[in-house]
């Protein structure tokens, strides 16, 4: 492990750090419908939507209507999409002539743009029309995020507000949270992208003769933009194949670094926002701590097994200095360990780097991250409700052992909560096991693996992980443009973001209506140190006594088998 | 408090007839109709069931597996009746107190006056609104209120307390109780409860558990362990899948048992013993709670509120100093005093008597003056002697100032200063002259601001209700140590401080006998009636105490904070053991496909079955372990929450994270040496 490695790990968890404050107190106007410093540049076009879409936009919801209103928005741009992938052809801005997709790639790709997974069964040059690209992908790489966003705030509202009735607007939120707070860090976001050398244009492909004197064809388009949502959004969806593997979507390590940043940036606010709205700024901070400390040990795993790489290669002298097996030069260990860490705690799934590649301990990790829900700053919005459902469940222990029914922000957490708290946590890992477990007794579905034995195993948890997690990223080695994987996938992002979702919305309209109790020294303070030891343990070993049994046959025995030396 | 356990021995853990019965209810218990209750548990017992049946087509076909079958089988079935055995236990010592309450309940027969002369009928054909007449030597044939007479009545049936007490009518003790025995005199009781639904009745049937119902707490902790227990469960299904997929199936018996492990066993089944537990320990301190949902909200108070007399002080004011007026002596103060109070019976008197002896000598002779006692009346507000041509008088200042011509500036400041402080000032005056003052002084109770300090770390308010005036009020709250008072308590102040902190979402607690309690005792969280209270009061609160101690209220807080806090440190506990099984059982399970998962046995377990039946010995013997935490409580500790929870987390994260690895190691070992591994 270098300087380099844990500069860089410090200076992204920095950069989070100083932007939460800024960011989170700004997300806090935007959320409360506050005047803020773009209101004067923007409020005609916010009012304008209202006005066109006839909302209202001080009407408040109760959980049930807010819920209600998420999944008639979901199901309605679902469908939308489904529709059009299917009728592609007969639509315009399709040069190339491409035919309807598949009715199962169709549903998968649908649910995956939809559930901010970006899970990419297809091609998309093959696949996909200009049209499709513009309207669906990009489309839905904002929707989602600003869904997720929504709904955390949502929750957090649950839980700060006493004794009502409502927990916002959801039309109001979404399109403050697309207007306010998505659409100006893009712009900022993806100028800066372009000035890095990240392309943007509409030109056709371009025929280059190489330095070794054989032509080339270089894929164009409108990159940098895509990228930037990409990032922000926790969505993962690449351009290109490669990912942020490509240098026209990640072309320096300054822009490497400003991608793991993005995806971090929202996450990180939000517990800022968090802070603020529940009017104690120690609360949002040791959500952030936790996250930290969690991250901390992700990146201090997995760059340490990629350092020490693969011992097999080292005794024949192939690769002396760690792991570089499906990682780009430009990179390295260092920062490749830090962005599949980084991709994996947040559940955006972009990659600079093949997790499939990762040594067997170092791809524990990522799948790891995401089995533990990804908590770890997390998917914008996501992270964070994710993250108080763990909170929820640990502050009931740790209520229980002090001896008092416990409280959370002075609301008494009831059996009705920790009903939906469990679900919440619970219904996701369940998600993981049973598709998993099904494709893995699934004769057909074994021909899709491109590895035998622990290896093949961890691509199959790696892919419903990824899926139910809404993380998007792929272990690779697993062709899952397949009817059986397109559908059980496709379920799998459904029920990872929905099955979450609503326990914790109604979570928190349960919480909104409870009385608040002032603390007390009889309640145990939630902003300790303490504390967020507590719900870093509770975090590990609820996900850890839930998949150790899975793991133990996939990455772990191929650990011990690589070092008895043997490799899949 | 403290007498109240010397009284009330807290009983031995293990009594033979107690251990025996709970023995043969364990066997009981298996029914799955009784076990469906506890999730966690019926899955143990379908667990058990399902590796019977493979021992036994073991047997039927000479396998090999056959013996190791047979003895995870037998300790999973050990694991459910260690936990039935528990909730045995719990409920024995609570059936041992109901059989010595129902030999109260022979039967009687009662005086029943429908007419002018009573006629005698059953007890058990009494109904609510009859009236009744019990004399000297008859038990009291039903609950019910005074309307008539006055009698010593002996409770020790219900109290355990052999002092009889008077019961009379109108006023705060006109309750009595069936079961109960006049001692002399006569009442007549209008019935208030109809047969069987009595208040020995209702404690039989509380200590029994026979109406004991979740409570909220227990109820959530249950889904958390529910939700546990359907995880394990579809990860173990789902480890079936991956083994196959990996090469090589695991069996039945083994996959069962590592479900057992995992899955919360301790506490599910220890928790509904930790419930009964807790009621059963109010009832060692004498206290009856009318739900397990009164108990777990004893520990959640916020606000107790206490009343001054007889918690916060002594019972009676004192006298401390006498202030005498310009022109007399302290010696003649107090011989005035003292002579104004010889005939006084109230503790007071008694008190100033007692204090004047170190001043003057008692008077002798004092028939030979012809004395008369003037005792106090509403009226005059003052009581004395008259003797000789002399008149002496003590009363309030106010009162006194009527006799008195002219009231010396010196006597009036005194007095002020003497209320100022909390005291209460009695003027003295003779023939019409004011001669000084007494103080009477609330006597704080020893060690109670020490008390009041603990639960200021528990993060309890305290309040004190008195009807004193705001000064006197300020001045002993300040004393006592007690965060706030309630001065000139009215029962409509009462109820109307419980809703104001109420609102902000605290949970009050307090203690009331009168039937003008009864709506605060109904409105407050905890509300503990004193048994020799009215039957209002008694109805209207959610707990009796029957030794008719205010004090007891912070006992009662602490045994809801330990029940709270057992169940908590189990869960953690419970959770935190199964690190070590996975680390025992998984490489145990799959070493035939992969030797390399040897590398994860860490305890060095001698071999996948010892290493199987280690764990789930382990597992079934932990529960009997525990019995006695279970029943006891955790330790109660009065810190902040903050010590109590890293303490705690300590204790029962960190150490059942590392005993089970020992506990596995040691059984291993054990079991190798016996040649059973």
């Amino acid at each position: 492990m270098t300087m380099i490695g844990w500069a860089s790990f410090i200076a992204v968890l920095a950069v989070v750090a100083a932007c939460a404050k800024p960011l989170g107190s700004y997300m806090t106007s935007v959320m409360n419908g506050e005047r803020h410093v773009l209101t004067p540049v923007l409020g005609r076009l916010e009012a304008l939507v209202y006005r066109l879409s006839a909302i209202d936009p001080a009407e408040e919801m109760p959980w049930r209507q807010y819920t209600a209103a998420l999944l008639v928005f979901s199901a309605t741009g679902a469908v939308a999409m489904y529709a059009q992938l299917r009728l592609q052809q007969k639509l315009p801005l399709n040069p190339a002539g491409l035919g309807p997709v598949d009715p199962a790639l169709a549903f998968n790709t649908a649910v995956s743009f939809l559930t901010n997974t970006n899970w990419q069964a297809y091609s998309g040059e093959s696949t996909m029309s200009y049209l499709t690209q513009m309207t669906c992908m990009t489309y839905h790489n904002f929707a989602s995020a600003a869904a997720g966003i929504a709904v955390a705030a949502a929750v957090v509202r649950g839980l700060v507000r006493v004794q009502a009735k409502t927990i916002g607007n959801f039309w109001a939120d979404l399109v403050r949270v697309s207007l306010y707070v998505l659409l100006p860090l893009c712009v900022v976001g993806g100028l800066f992208l372009v000035s890095q050398g990240a392309i943007q244009n509409l030109k056709p492909y371009e025929k280059v003769e190489g330095v070794q004197g054989f032509s080339q064809t270089l894929p164009m388009g409108p990159v940098a933009s895509q990228e930037i949502i990409k990032q922000l959004g926790t969505n993962g969806g690449g351009y290109f194949n490669a990912n942020s593997g490509h240098p026209f979507e990640n072309p320096t390590p300054l822009s490497n670094f400003v991608s793991m940043f993005a995806i971090f940036l929202i996450g990180g606010a939000m517990t800022y926002q968090f802070g603020r709205m529940a009017g104690d700024q120690g609360q949002g901070w040791a959500l952030f701590a936790c996250m930290s400390l969690l991250f901390l040990g992700g990146f201090a795993a997995l760059y340490h097994f990629e350092q020490v790489g693969n011992p097999i290669l080292a005794a024949h002298g192939v690769a002396a200095a760690g792991n570089m097996e499906g990682k780009e030069t430009r990179f390295g260990i260092a920062t490749s360990s830090l962005f599949a860490t980084i991709t994996t705690d947040a559940s955006c799934g972009a990659v600079n780097a093949w997790h499939d590649s990762l040594t067997p301990l170092g791809g524990l990790v990522p799948l790891f991250n995401i089995m533990l829900g990804e908590v770890i700053f997390g998917g914008v919005g996501s992270g964070l409700y994710g993250m108080l459902l763990f909170v929820v469940m640990t502050v009931f222990l740790a209520g229980l052992m002090v001896g008092r029914t416990p409280e959370y922000l002075g609301k008494k957490i009831e059996a009705r909560d920790m009903k939906y708290a469990t679900l919440g946590i619970l219904i996701p890992s369940f998600a993981i096991l049973a598709g998993a477990a099904w494709a893995a007794v699934r004769p057909s579905a074994l021909q899709s693996l491109a590895n035998a034995g622990p290896h093949g195993l961890s691509e199959i948890l790696y892919a419903y992980s990824s899926a139910v997690g809404n993380n998007g990223s792929a272990f690779a080695g697993l062709n899952a443009d397949t009817w059986f994987f397109n559908n059980t996938l496709g379920w799998a992002m459904l029920v990872g973001r929905f099955f979450v979702m609503v326990p914790v919305l109604a979570l928190a309209g349960n919480l909104a209506g409870k009385k608040r109790a002032a603390p007390s020294p009889g309640t145990f303070p939630t902003d300790t140190p303490l504390f967020v030891g507590l719900l870093s343990s509770v975090i590990l070993v609820v996900g850890g006594l839930t998949h150790f049994p899975a793991l133990s046959l996939g990455p772990i025995i191929e650990h011990f088998v690589m070092l008895a030396g043997k490799l899949y | 408090m403290e007498e109240a356990l010397k009284r009330h021995k807290v009983p031995k853990l293990w009594q033979g007839p107690i251990v025996k019965t709970a023995v043969v209810a364990s066997l009981q218990k298996l029914d799955p109709r009784h076990l469906m209750k506890n999730p966690v548990m019926f899955v143990v017992e379908v667990g058990s069931v399902v590796t019977t049946w493979f021992y036994f087509q073991g047997l039927a076909r000479r396998s090999a597996q056959t013996s190791f079958s047979g003895q995870i089988s037998l300790w999973l079935w050990f694991t459910v009746l260690f936990a039935n055995f528990a909730e045995a236990m719990a409920e024995g010592r609570g059936k041992a107190q109901a059989d010595a309450l129902r030999k109260t309940k022979t039967e009687t027969v009662a005086k029943r006056l429908s007419g002018a002369k009573p006629e005698s009928v059953n007890a058990a054909r009494l109904r609510k609104g009859d009236v009744v007449l019990c004399e000297a030597g008859d038990v009291i044939p039903a609950d019910g209120e005074v309307v008539e007479g006055i009698a010593s009545v002996d409770e020790s049936a219900v109290t355990g307390e052999s002092a009889p007490v008077i019961r009379e009518s109108g006023g705060d003790r006109s309750s009595v109780t069936g079961g109960t025995k006049v001692n002399s005199d006569w009442i007549k009781v209008r019935v208030t409860a109809n047969p069987g639904e009595g208040f020995i009745d209702k404690m039989i049937s509380l200590v029994e558990g026979a109406e004991r119902q979740k409570t909220p707490n227990e109820i959530a902790l249950n889904i958390l362990l529910a939700g546990l227990t359907l995880i394990f469960l579809v990860a173990l299904v789902s480890l079936q899948a991956f083994a196959i997929y990996s090469g090589g199936p695991v069996s039945v018996v083994v996959l069962v048992a590592l479900l057992v492990c995992l899955i919360p066993t301790t506490i599910g089944g220890l928790l509904s013993a930790i419930g009964i537990a807790g009621i059963d320990r109010l009832m060692q301190a004498n206290v009856l709670a009318m739900s397990g949902r009164a108990v777990e909200a004893a520990g959640d108070v916020d606000t107790l509120l206490l009343d001054k007399t007889g918690t916060i002080t002594l019972g009676n004011r004192m006298a401390t100093e006498f202030l005498p007026a310009p022109g007399v002596t302290a010696a003649e103060l107090a011989l005035d005093a003292q002579l104004s109070s010889l005939s006084d019976e109230t503790p007071e008197g008694r008190s100033i008597v007692v204090l004047a002896k170190q001043f003057a000598p008692k008077p002798t002779r004092l028939q030979e003056h012809g004395m008369t006692f003037v005792p106090f009346t509403a009226q005059t507000r003052l009581s004395g002697v008259d003797f000789d041509h002399t008149s002496i008088r003590k009363g309030a200042v106010d009162a006194v100032a009527a006799l008195v011509s002219k009231m010396p500036a010196q006597v009036l400041s005194a007095a002020e200063r003497i209320a100022k402080s909390g005291g209460t000032p009695l003027v003295v005056a003779k023939n019409g002259a004011a001669r000084g003052v007494i103080h009477l002084k609330d006597v704080v109770k020893g060690g109670i601001r020490q008390r009041f300090e603990q639960l200021r770390a528990m993060g309890i308010k305290t309040v004190m209700i008195t009807g004193d005036n705001p000064l006197t009020a300020a001045a002993i709250a300040a004393e006592a140590g007690v965060d706030d008072f309630l001065a000139q308590a009215t029962p409509e102040k009462k109820l109307e401080l419980i809703r104001r902190e109420q609102s902000t979402g605290r949970l009050v607690a307090m203690v009331g006998d009168g039937t003008n309690d009864a709506p605060s005792l109904a409105q407050a969280d905890v509300g503990v009636a004193m048994n020799s209270g009215t039957m209002a009061a008694k109805e209207a609160g959610n707990m009796v105490d029957l030794d008719s101690n205010p004090t007891k209220l912070i006992e009662i807080v602490e045994v809801g904070k330990q029940l709270l806090m057992t169940r908590g440190a189990l869960t953690t506990f419970s959770v935190a053991n199964d690190v070590s099984k996975y680390f025992a059982i998984i490489p145990a399970m799959f070493m035939g496909i992969f030797p390399e998962m040897a590398a994860l046995n860490v305890m060095r377990l001698h071999s996948p079955h010892s290493a199987i039946l280690a764990s789930v010995i382990f597992n079934a013997l932990i529960i009997i372990a525990l019995i006695p935490l279970a029943l006891r409580g955790v330790k109660y500790r009065p810190w902040g929450a903050h010590a109590v929870l890293r303490y705690n987390a300590l204790v029962y994260g960190a150490g059942g994270l590392i005993a089970p690895f020992i506990g596995i190691k040691l059984i291993d070992m054990l079991l190798v040496a016996a040649h059973l591994g």
